[in-house]
């Protein structure tokens, strides 16, 4: 018997391939398109989710049984951006760095339909511990799809990876430039994430026949 | 029976209890951390100063700043003179810097006087003339710290932006962009103002030609480069009076 039983494990393992919160449910998708030209970004936003995903869904399952069922929604949406506001600020005071960078995500963050879809669809029915397994898998799902889209539009759109020149100097023709080689720019904007994604969909989905719908 | 949480009363007495609690939890956090806040803000407009008249920690390929510790006193250093303009006349004020550009251009919009800071700084016998200049994006606002010589040639720009998408409009904060800024020249061959063009599917992606008022665009950036050229055009075009004075002088 390991750290988690095999229930609890389950809870993280399962968002990542088989019920995937962006290829199989199809959520926060918006975020997968704005912010993946970069791996960098991919990651720092994989990172953000899943902090505050985990502490939110910890926050809404200590409090599901008091929340009113006709406002829940307002309570999720208060409890996310009222926690998104307040690492803000933090990091701003902080770790001024660090917040310059994530400052572009903050609102991207309080806006992801999965943070809302896994209050609503498991932190208000389970337990804080389960609920914050649970937040933790969907974020590594979602982060994992992230970090797949990003890499390969960074490398095909700009000829880098986290920023470092791996297939050479576009404008000083080395690498693989020097045998006429050019970088895609269209890899750079949002339809070519859709894309990716619907590829990486089509794969998961012809490798594993249950998950195709009829 | 009806649930408890079901009751209207009920609803409403949490829907108020957590607007008061999460209200004043935030009221609470914003007003505590705010003098820190305000402080790195201070360094940073500093640091940002420092980066365009070239006092900085730059490596190969990215930018960094001096750090936090020695920025004041590095500014203290550098910076010989803070100017205020205003309708033409100028004055020194040691606070210039703090100014805020974008109340500057809400007053100029409500039909009151600009202050135009610039700030003076000296380096290795260099003189460096450095101006704030602010202007819009595509998500949100973007702002520049410019440093030109007498004659409106650009020393260096430190360019910053408050949402512009990460790998797209926000690369206007990279080296190699930035960098493209330093030499050219922001008056025409007849010694008028002109600004610097983000141009396009320009003949001169290496950006050789320095007179030719324009810098090489990023692919998938196209409003935050538009918005880098008319914030360049419309602010920085407020100081070319000062220059020519200055050379007459």
């Amino acid at each position: 018997m390991g750290l988690l039983s095999k229930k609890d494990a389950k809870l993280i393992t399962d968002p990542l391939a088989d019920n995937n919160p962006i290829t199989i449910q199809v959520l926060g998708i918006c975020s997968a398109l704005a912010i993946t030209a970069e791996l960098k970004a991919s990651i720092v936003m994989a990172v953000s989710v899943m902090a505050v995903l985990g502490i939110g869904n910890v926050v809404i399952s200590l409090m599901r049984n008091i929340i009113p069922s006709k406002i829940r929604i307002i309570v999720q949406l208060v409890v996310v951006a009222a926690l998104v506001i307040i690492v803000d600020q933090v990091l701003k005071a902080f770790a001024y760095e660090l917040s310059k960078t994530l400052s572009v995500f903050v609102g991207l963050i309080i806006t992801n339909c999965i943070i809302m879809g896994r209050f609503e669809a498991f932190a208000l029915a389970n337990k804080p511990w389960q609920s914050f397994l649970d937040g933790i898998g969907n974020a590594a799902g979602y982060g994992l799809i992230l970090i797949i889209v990003g890499f390969f539009r960074e490398l095909l759109g700009s000829g880098t990876l986290l920023g470092f020149k791996v297939l050479g100097d576009p404008i000083e023709k080395t690498g693989l430039y020097a045998i006429g080689y050019e970088n895609n720019g269209f890899m750079l904007l949002s339809p070519m994430a859709l894309i990716v994604v619907g590829i990486i969909i089509w794969i998961q989905r012809s490798r594993n026949k249950a998950l195709i719908e009829d | 029976m009806e649930n408890r949480t079901d009751k209207n009363s009920y609803t409403i007495i949490f829907a108020v209890a957590m607007v008061l609690i999460v209200g004043s939890l935030l009221a609470f956090t914003a007003s505590s951390l705010k003098p820190t806040i305000t402080e790195n803000q201070r360094i940073e407009k500093q640091q940002n100063i420092l980066y365009a008249m070239g006092v900085n920690e730059n490596d190969e390929s990215s930018a960094n700043f001096v750090s936090t510790d020695v920025a004041p006193e590095l500014f203290e250093k550098y910076i010989q003179k803070q100017l205020v303009i205003e309708n033409g006349k100028i004055s020194e004020n040691d606070e210039a810097y703090l100014i805020d550009v974008k109340k500057q251009q809400a007053n100029e919009k409500a039909g009151q006087p600009r202050k135009l800071p610039l700030f003076i700084g000296e380096k290795d016998g260099q003189t460096f003339y450095i101006a704030p200049i602010r202007g819009k994006g595509l998500w949100d606002a973007i702002w520049a710290y410019i440093s030109m010589d007498e004659n409106m040639v650009v020393q260096g720009a430190f360019f910053d932006h408050a949402g512009e998408t990460p790998g797209l409009g926000a690369n206007i904060k990279q080296r190699f962009f930035m960098d493209d800024f330093i030499g050219e020249h922001l008056l025409n061959d007849a010694g008028n103002f002109a600004g610097i063009d983000v141009a396009k599917g320009n003949a001169d992606p290496k950006n050789l030609d320095k007179t030719d008022n324009e810098v090489d665009a990023i692919a998938g950036a196209t409003i935050t480069g538009n918005g880098v050229a008319a914030m360049i055009k419309s602010d920085l075009k407020l100081y070319e009076s000062y220059f020519k004075n200055l050379k007459n002088n």
